[in-house]
């Protein structure tokens, strides 16, 4: 079983952040459930095999202020992918600070080594204005500057920047492998 | 949240509008740009000059920016326009009725974010058979008023989305990779009635105009 978890303030939002992910799910037959993250139990955390944390909106920083609800994280021992303000959370639980640089839309991506399943030069979606620094034990696979592709060195905690639903699909697939 | 909907009279942005009012959220004006540039990638539709009758309908105020549609240009239209929104209705966010093209959505982001307003896309990544399936089970009376690609043709100008038509088009999809939403320019819509509206809009097919596969309706 899958857990989505939408970070979004607004659930109009959701329409655009969080069914898209639903949609790859439902089209290759995954079980999964969405939560909130306010609406995250211990109960939903045990039942979940896997989870995706997924984006939110541009104005939308409510979850900066919460990240808190996510201590989680840190002793979660299965697959996290965390999708833009996703890997911001995660990057933030684990003592990394955020800094601004507002992109948006498609962009060049070089994967410096292979990164759930892309390698060398992708265009990726992007919608953010803030990216996380490196957090400590983390690797970041992309050959630029800001970390738009980071995984935990000992843990399957993955963290993208960029939006895979819109242009990367098989990332999300090859998590969920 | 009072929210001001980026409308251009076709089936995408009065659904993403009946979305928004499903939600909870306010609606308090449509915005509609009416571009003078017939190849316009950003705005222009064959029936744009209905949105004000549709407005009426909906009983909601219109804003109406004019824009000659030159590339790039036509954004700091559209910029002006909701600046103009935010000042006149008080719009805390926009909804569009972005469905696939990263083209047109990013740029509204962009100015949504320089403007500090939130950008709503309900329909963004939507399978697009279950779009026309959900206009038809909502109970939303939509017509085709302009066709751009092979093998639509000019028979195509005043059909009815119907389950004929979704059938039909999803054939079209299989042989020959039709975007059965008509996103890529396939074809362009016109909302007749849905429930947003106080009665059903009145239009009368007029004349048909184009050639080989790009057609489009003129009505009255």
């Amino acid at each position: 079983m899958i857990l989505l978890i939408s970070t979004c303030r607004e659930k109009f939002h959701e329409l655009e952040f969080v069914k898209p992910i639903e949609n790859i799910l439902n089209e290759r037959g995954l079980k999964f459930f969405s939560k909130h993250y306010k609406n995250i139990s211990e109960k939903d955390l045990k039942l979940a095999n896997k989870i995706i944390i997924c984006g939110t909106s541009l104005q939308d920083n409510q979850f900066l202020d919460d990240v808190l609800e996510f201590e989680w994280i840190k002793n979660f021992e299965k697959p996290v992918l965390g999708i833009c303000s996703g890997m911001q959370i995660i990057s933030l639980i684990f003592g990394a600070k955020l800094k601004s640089k507002t992109e948006i839309g498609f962009f060049n991506e070089n994967f410096k080594k292979e990164f759930l399943s892309l390698k060398e030069t992708h265009e990726v979606y992007h919608l953010h204005n803030n990216y996380p620094a490196l957090p400590k034990n983390f690797i970041k696979f992309n050959s630029s500057k800001i970390p738009q592709a980071i995984k935990h060195k000992a843990k399957k905690i993955y963290g993208v920047l960029f939006h895979p639903e819109v242009r990367n699909k098989k990332l999300i697939e090859e998590f969920l492998k | 949240m009072r929210l001001g909907i980026l409308f251009s009279g076709g089936k995408d942005s009065t659904y993403a509008t009946y979305l928004a009012k499903k939600f909870g959220h306010e609606i308090v004006c449509l915005i509609s740009i009416f571009s003078k540039n017939k190849d316009s990638f950003m705005f222009h539709t064959p029936t744009i000059n209905l949105t004000k009758e549709q407005a009426k309908l909906m009983n909601l105020p219109i804003l109406i920016y004019q824009t000659k549609g030159e590339k790039e240009k036509e954004l700091l239209d559209l910029k002006n326009a909701i600046e103009l929104a935010i000042k006149k209705y008080k719009i805390q966010g926009v909804v569009t009725g972005a469905l696939e093209s990263v083209y047109q959505s990013s740029r509204i982001q962009k100015i949504c974010n320089e403007l500090k307003i939130e950008c709503f896309n309900p329909l963004w990544k939507k399978n697009q058979v279950e779009l026309l399936k959900e206009l038809v089970e909502n109970n939303f009376e939509v017509i085709v008023v302009g066709v751009g690609a092979y093998p639509l043709d000019k028979t195509w100008i005043g059909r009815k989305l119907d389950d004929k038509f979704i059938f039909e088009i999803e054939n079209l999809q299989k042989k020959y990779k039709i975007n059965p939403a008509g996103e890529g320019g396939e074809f362009e819509s016109l909302v007749l009635n849905c429930p947003l509206f106080k009665k059903k809009l009145n239009v009368k097919l007029k004349n048909v105009v184009g050639e080989k596969n790009s057609w489009r309706g003129e009505f009255e």
